[in-house]
């Protein structure tokens, strides 16, 4: 009955999405770009740059604080771009929603802001081996400071946490864990709800680095149950500057503010200062206004595609090119997980990743070469660095086909 | 031949070619035929990291000349440092800490030099020029 097993690229129609993409249609040395770098940034449909470009054009003010007009209008616009995150993650509160600028100062807000006053000497965070370094620095720098240790969740060589390893890892010092839904450099889905539940039945809190994830899934943070989630704009196809740090409204009404200034606060004289309440405590200072109505933008251009669309699409272009990828000589997968999302990294045997990076840009693809910030995973398969294609919903397999035929080419002018 | 002579004729030498295929092609050949650093000179400080692939440069004194060796885990890097090497060494240091190396951007290379490459080409300048430093300050 093969007739009648739909092909899910029939369900997107890939050429009408693509055309939302302008930069889709742009020539690099002289060929039709393929951006297959969408792990380190997905690019903009024309929504969001429209939006982007509405703002400043006719919208401009500053927020929550002038009487006038424009302020108010934006005001407004602001806080219902937060609604729209709150609604994508299914959040109880829109002042769960904590704009940053990404998913690095979101992990910095929280990494500080937490230490404050529920980490001591002794005390210990877990984090995970496959983890970016802005998921590990700003946890390995607390522990410097305050004297505590950080644990490590160690991997399988296919590129999957070791769930009975972590249960180990745990103590009743144990304060916080923080671990990466989806890697950046390996495509494995980490089972991160089975994690928080463990975590929970020691009443230690979760944060999740979604930076990889939110692109590719649907992500519920009421039925995962986490404490913290993060991520950035500029990944999922919203601007740059921009991201968020979800929090339950119990955690965020606990944790001291991290950064102070204006925004911040309900009253100030200069004995004392009383905070404003969520999600104003966490906001310092002028926003990034343009990103978040950006970032609302790219969420309502994604959700008219929808992602289980998205994914089962992406997934056929996995299997796609992990199939063709693994016929090539000497080529190695490097993160072989059950479950990955669109995300290839590889290496090819005698040859250096930047080489095959550099003649692939001479032929118009973009992949990520090196070590994708997470040089502790490098070191655990002894490698340099990879070559990773990391794929989204405007990508094809005439793509695919192009790559691996490029590729093919760069390896036999390398040998 | 002067730097600037040996410049022109790499330039000459690539304008043979009609495109970026070949002339990376080209640069493989000359990584792949470079004069190789001895090993007992491969150590921590010879090293010149960039983000992705890494250089190990040598420099000795002879009748006055600097003699550079060099070696990169990656083959376009090695292809880059010939070509330094082949302009540079076997010349005065007052002629390196001179030379302009205006053919990087003649050959259309310059894109290497920038520093997101992080391939270490502007930082391998940089040491071979510092190298012909300490060698004119020692004369
Ligand atoms: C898993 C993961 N975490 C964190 C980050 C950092 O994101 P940003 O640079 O947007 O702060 C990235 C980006 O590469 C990532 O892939």
């Amino acid at each position: 009955m093969t007739e009648l097993k739909t092909s899910t690229s029939l369900l997107l129609n890939i050429e009408a999405i693509r055309a939302d993409f302008p930069i889709l249609s742009r020539k690099v040395n002289g060929k039709q770009l393929i951006y297959f770098d969408n792990g380190a940034t997905a690019q903009k449909p024309v929504s969001v740059i429209d939006a982007i470009d509405t703002y400043y054009k006719n919208q401009n003010a500053n927020i929550h604080r002038g009487v006038h007009t424009l302020s108010q209008e934006i005001t407004v616009a602001y806080e219902n771009a937060r609604t729209t995150i709150q609604k994508h993650l299914n959040a109880k509160h829109a002042h769960e929603i904590v704009f940053t600028s990404g998913t690095t100062a979101s992990v910095n807000l929280l990494a500080s802001s937490f230490a404050k006053k529920n980490i001591q000497a002794g005390d210990e965070i877990i984090i995970s081996a496959m983890e970016h370094h802005s998921n590990i620095l700003p946890w390995q720098q607390l522990c410097e400071e305050k004297d505590a240790l950080l644990k490590i969740i160690p991997i399988s060589k296919e590129g999957e946490l070791i769930i009975d390893e972590f249960e180990k890892l745990i103590s009743n010092k144990t304060k916080i864990i923080a671990v990466t839904h989806i890697s950046n450099t390996l495509g494995t889905i980490n089972p991160i709800k089975k994690i928080i539940a463990i975590a929970h039945s020691k009443n230690i809190p979760v944060m999740i680095d979604g930076a990889q994830a939110v692109p590719h899934t649907a992500v519920d943070v009421q039925e995962l149950d986490c404490d913290f989630y993060v991520f950035s704009g500029h990944k999922l196809f919203g601007p740059t500057g921009v991201g968020v740090l979800y929090g339950k409204e119990k955690w965020l009404n606990e944790l001291p503010p991290y950064q102070v200034g204006g925004g911040t606060i309900k009253t100030v004289t200069f004995e004392k200062t009383e905070y404003a309440d969520l999600p104003l405590k966490f906001e310092a200072g002028t926003p990034h206004i343009a990103g978040g109505i950006g970032l609302a933008a790219a969420i309502d251009y994604i959700n008219t595609i929808g992602l289980e669309k998205i994914a089962a699409y992406e997934h056929e272009l996995l299997l796609y090119a992990t199939d063709a990828l693994q016929k090539i000589d000497g080529l190695k997968i490097i993160g072989t997980a059950k479950n990955k999302v669109s995300v290839i990294s590889f290496i090819v045997e005698g040859l250096h990743p930047f080489d095959i990076g550099t003649l692939l840009d001479q032929m118009g693809i973009a992949v990520r070469t090196g070590h994708h910030c997470t040089q502790p995973l490098m070191q655990f398969y002894g490698v340099p660095g990879t070559i990773r294609a990391s794929f989204a919903f405007y990508n094809t397999k005439q793509e695919i086909d192009e790559f691996v035929k490029t590729l093919m080419r760069v390896i036999n002018m390398l040998k | 031949m002067t730097i600037e002579e040996i410049e022109n004729e790499i330039v000459e030498e690539f304008e043979m070619f009609e495109d970026w295929m070949q002339r990376y092609e080209h640069l493989i050949d000359l990584g792949k035929s470079m004069p190789m650093i001895e090993e007992k000179n491969k150590t921590e400080d010879k090293l010149i990291k960039g983000c992705q692939s890494q250089v190990w440069m040598h420099s000795e004194l002879k009748d006055g000349k600097i003699v550079y060796t060099a070696d990169s885990d990656a083959i376009i890097t090695k292809g880059m440092v010939a070509l330094m090497i082949r302009v540079l060494s076997n010349h005065t240091p007052q002629e390196i800490i001179d030379s302009k190396l205006d053919f990087i951007e003649k050959i259309g290379l310059t894109k290497h030099l920038s520093p997101t490459r992080s391939n270490g080409l502007l930082s391998m300048i940089k040491q071979m020029k510092l190298d012909a430093i300490a060698y004119a300050a020692k004369s």
